[in-house]
């Protein structure tokens, strides 16, 4: 008997080739069944860029905002007092140690209207507050034109508008001059704010002091809500002494809160929603691979006769089953790249509309890659084997 | 191929001559069910190197089978099958699809090229689980394309050409290693009578230069241009004509 034989070889590169065969002559077939994993990608890589953008915006923000901020109003529901705060409360906050600034706010009975032609009870939903001169510089706010009340304005009568508020009124230029219908009296708009994010209920706000509060609108003074501004370290000790030291009589009629937590409880609840989506693009993915497993089937059956010949060429069912498995994965990783790549760009263009920073995270694009090569692994295991368990003498009798 | 000349004339060919490429002593297959089918009864049969030889037999008369068997594309139920040295019965799945490789060129009625890629990378095909480079079975390739005189047709892709043209490519492609042995199936079935003329003219000239060629083919005509003729029925054997005595096979 003669020497032994060498085995059948394919080379890399030819196992490549063969792979790309039913790809470059099925190319329709193959990009809508590559198309499932691009979407199923472009979902996930989308959503946790985005999340992700959002996620530092958000927290960009908050460093911004600080987390040094406490709230402190008068506790409402069933047995509990009248909805306000002791009239010294502002003081005796001021006076705990880390407590850098405090500013109340104090609501009025009065209305707001652009003019005294507006019948009454219109409102637009304004409330007309009486605050401290100093809760612009203790919420960290901003105007967006004019100038806030400050000491000169005395009792003046004199208003500065929250965003929402400005907008309500007609109001575009707090600079400009313009007279409201306060109280059945005119007053100036002196400023715009713009929107404060802890605090927006005085973005619907209209903002007077609170001696002209005391002198055109026969307010009491006393506070509703407070707010403090701690050294960031002490905040949870400022938090615990609060309401002890607002209403000494009955603390729990005090709610302290953190604006801050609202918008951590905002991303905590875009975090759900996101794992939502995230499972969404999980099933597109699902789908995808189904797809590309269908093809992959229809692909051995059309391709029996192709199978036979490489048979008789000298393939072993291990080649036959790499080219099919390989042609499962070739489709599923130019599915992942143009998922990632269209996800990355989705993310891109929102973030950029949002004046985002644009970040999409590596777990996204290695994870969307992989569970792409995975998916392609499994919609090809099957197929590839039923190439591999074609028989030869049957496959060359097709046709 | 380079078939050496022999000097002894044995009227029976022992499956280790060094001469023989195909031997087949008292084979059967059989194919279970009820009743079961008896493709193959009893066969005999050695091809030496050099020769040219028709299997003929009508429709169901074991000819694809025998074709099958012959290029281990599927077993034997009983008798030994010796392929250019090689005992079929002694070789794994994979040691068979490694004997195709390099020893066993194959050509089909229904040509079998692969869409999309030229004639040359068709014919490089040939030896593709051979593991020899692409560069190397091009080169290969444009002398097989040459000898069946499609070299002005290389670049062209292989699906697109016309039927004898299509065919001459396959009769490259299992040309190119320089196989032991040839096994073509109805290798005009698909063809005009023009282009099956010219097919048949090329097969002729390829054993001229020392291929090795089984053809099978239903038709008489054809079979009877060749110099041996085995013609089979249900399954046997029933004429051999050994035209050409093998001291005469160049």
């Amino acid at each position: 008997m003669k020497a032994s034989l060498e085995p059948s070889r394919l080379a890399p590169a030819d196992m490549m080739r063969a792979s790309l065969i039913g790809l470059r002559t099925r190319r329709l077939r193959s990009v809508l069944s590559g198309l499932g994993i691009v979407i199923g990608i472009a979902a996930m890589v989308g959503v946790l860029g985005l999340s992700e953008s959002s996620k530092s915006d958000l927290l960009a923000q908050l460093d911004q905002l600080g987390t040094n901020m406490l709230r402190i109003e008068a506790g409402s529901g069933i047995g509990i007092g009248t909805g306000e705060l002791p009239e010294d409360s502002t003081a005796m906050v001021s006076r705990v140690g880390p407590v850098e600034q405090v500013a109340s706010i104090s609501e009025t009975e009065a209305s707001v209207y652009r003019t005294d032609l507006v019948p009454e009870g219109q409102t637009g939903g304004i409330t007309v507050k009486a605050v401290d001169a100093n809760l612009l510089a203790t919420l960290q706010g901003q105007m967006d034109s004019g100038i806030f009340l400050d000491e000169a304005a005395g009792d003046l009568p004199v208003v500065v508008l929250g965003s929402v508020a400005a907008e309500r009124l007609g109001v575009a230029d707090g600079a400009g001059g313009t007279v409201v219908w306060l109280g059945d009296k005119w007053f100036s708009v002196v400023g715009v704010m713009e929107t404060l994010d802890l605090s927006p209920d005085l973005d619907r706000a209209a903002l007077v002091s609170y001696s002209t509060a005391e002198e055109f609108l026969d307010h009491d003074g006393v506070p509703s809500t407070i707010y403090v501004r701690s050294d960031p370290d002490d905040i949870d000790a400022v938090r615990s002494v609060l309401p002890a030291t607002v209403n000494p009589e009955s603390p729990d009629e005090v709610e302290v809160t953190r604006p801050s937590d609202a918008l951590e409880a905002k991303e905590a609840a875009d975090q759900a929603f996101t794992n939502l989506l995230l499972g969404l693009g999980a099933v597109a993915l699902l789908v995808g691979g189904v797809g590309i497993a269908n093809v992959m089937v229809i692909s051995v059956l059309e391709r029996r006769g192709e199978i036979g010949l490489r048979r008789a060429l000298g393939a072993t069912k291990g080649h036959i089953s790499i080219q099919f498995l390989g042609e499962s994965l070739i489709l599923a990783t130019l599915g992942g790249l143009g998922g990632v790549a269209l996800g990355g760009a989705v993310t891109a263009a929102y973030a950029w509309s949002q004046g985002w920073d644009v970040l999409i995270p590596a777990v996204a694009i290695i994870g969307g890659m992989g569970a792409a090569l995975i998916i392609g692994v499994i919609a090809g295991l099957y197929p590839a084997m039923r190439a591999a368990r074609v028989s030869p003498t049957e496959a060359l009798r097709t046709l | 191929m380079s078939p050496a000349a022999s000097a002894s004339t044995p009227t029976t060919v022992a499956p280790n001559d060094e001469r023989t490429v195909l031997a087949l002593s008292n084979v059967t297959k059989t194919y279970p069910g009820t009743p079961p089918v008896h493709a193959i009864r009893g066969v005999d049969l050695d091809i030496r190197s050099g020769e040219l030889v028709s299997i003929v037999g009508p429709s169901g008369s074991g000819k694809s089978t025998l074709l099958h068997i012959v290029g281990t594309l599927d077993r034997a139920t009983s008798g030994t099958v010796s392929v250019a040295g090689y005992d079929v019965d002694d070789l794994t799945d994979k040691q068979l699809s490694s004997l195709r490789s390099r020893h066993i060129g194959f050509v089909f009625q229904q040509f079998f090229l692969l869409a999309g890629e030229t004639a040359l990378d068709n014919v490089s095909d040939g030896l593709l689980y051979t593991g020899m480079p692409l560069n190397h079975r091009r080169v290969l390739a444009e002398q097989a394309l040459d000898q069946v005189g499609l070299s002005h047709r290389m670049g062209h892709e292989a699906t697109k050409l016309s039927g004898g043209e299509r065919q001459r490519v396959a009769i490259a492609r299992a040309l190119i290693g320089s196989p032991d042995i040839i096994l073509a199936d109805e290798p005009t079935g698909n063809l005009d009578s023009k282009s099956g003329e010219d097919v048949v003219r090329l097969i002729e000239d390829l054993n001229a230069d020392g291929t090795t060629i089984v053809v099978i083919t239903h038709d008489h005509e054809i079979a009877s241009r060749f110099p041996r003729q085995v013609s089979l029925l249900d399954g046997e054997v029933v004429e051999d004509t050994r035209s050409v005595e093998p001291e005469d096979l160049r």
